[in-house]
């Protein structure tokens, strides 16, 4: 495989029309390939999020990244974060519709092979499963610990997360890949059983993959504490191995 | 914590940050993943004038630790000098979840 790529910041019309930026990186030769979203997490639109991108890009994707924040822009990304969250955070519906025109957006591109799959982490593990309930069109969708998918406290919803993802799961039209640490607080074990429980009762196409010694965030070689190494590794192989089976990489 | 949680304060007072000093409103305090400290979670706090924009921000990210332990120094450098302390000299001194 010839593993060049091209990355670039792009424009594109999200939810509402809104020009939102994203993140473009396209394995370079003929093709076709397979694409994926790549979701960032709650911090925002940060070097991990894109160095992700790449990541998965590497192994013969094409990626897009979109800015989830970018209407609390300009500026840099950890400041449009901060601003975004004094705002209560993005809207659920908002986010549906970035997903949306991003994977259009790779469809569209010139040796795209009109597959396309979405990987989120922390909220944006969340906002995965939420894609895989209420966008028809995506081919995979992969949660990394994403936390709320089971609400216990009510005051986690809110006129901008208005439903429980979980509750959508009857919805599930793409196959599902999980990724948890069994020491994660949110979501906690019993809370990823619950989600199990859920996607078997309405039989979806799923797998979980759930780590002893890990919690939030163990993929995050930038922060230490929560790291695991072994873990991430084994996990990762699952990713690749669920996109390649379900998007034709 | 991956929540929206976020708590926040009027302030009166300046900050400086990567352009010198400004004029700053509002404070949020959330406990939450960090953006650039090495931590799963961290004790955040954004000074910000909200009428500026994004860029008018200066930001802390501090251990669960520290961060009570400079709300311990902080209470007590305010006690030090208590006459010299009002109650209150902000316009709306509102903290709100």
């Amino acid at each position: 495989m010839y593993r060049g790529m091209h990355c670039e910041v792009v424009s594109l019309a999200g939810h509402n029309g809104d020009q939102i930026e994203a993140y473009h990186a396209r394995a370079l030769g003929d093709g076709p390939h397979p694409s994926v979203v790549v979701i960032h997490h709650m911090p925002g639109w940060d070097d991990w999020t894109l160095e992700v991108a790449r990541r998965i890009t590497h192994h013969g994707y094409a990626t897009l990244s979109p800015h989830l924040y970018s209407r609390s822009g300009p500026g840099d990304p950890d400041d449009v974060a901060a601003k975004a969250r004094a705002a209560g955070g993005v809207s659920d519906d908002q986010v549906m519709g970035d997903i949306t025109a991003s994977a259009a957006y790779l469809r569209a591109q010139t040796g795209a092979n009109g597959k396309v799959g979405v990987i989120g982490f922390c909220s944006g593990g969340r906002q995965a499963y939420l894609a895989a309930c209420r966008i028809r069109d995506l081919d995979a969708a992969v949660d990394c610990w994403g936390g709320a998918v089971v609400v216990d406290d009510p005051a986690q919803l809110d006129e901008k997360h208005p439903v429980a993802p979980i509750d959508l799961t009857a919805q599930m039209s793409a196959p599902l890949l999980g990724i948890f640490g069994n020491d994660d607080r949110n979501p906690t074990a019993a809370q990823v059983d619950r989600t199990e429980a859920e996607l078997k009762r309405h039989g979806k196409t799923y797998e979980f993959h759930r780590y002893d010694g890990a919690g939030h965030a163990f993929f995050h070689w930038g922060r230490p504490e929560a790291y695991r190494g072994e873990q991430a590794i084994d996990a990762w192989s699952h990713v690749f191995a669920f996109f390649a089976r379900h998007l034709g990489a | 914590m991956c929540t929206n949680v976020t708590r926040s304060a009027a302030i009166t007072g300046s900050a400086k940050g990567p352009s010198g000093w400004f004029s700053v409103d509002t404070a949020t305090v959330y406990f939450d993943h960090p953006f650039h400290a090495p931590l799963e979670h961290s004790l955040n706090i954004d000074l910000v004038n909200r009428a500026a924009g994004a860029p008018a921000r200066v930001a802390i990210e501090l251990s669960a630790a520290s961060a009570r332990e400079l709300v311990r120094q902080i209470t007590a450098a305010l006690d030090d000098e208590p006459a010299a302390v009002p109650l209150s000299d902000v316009k709306a001194p509102t903290i709100s979840a």
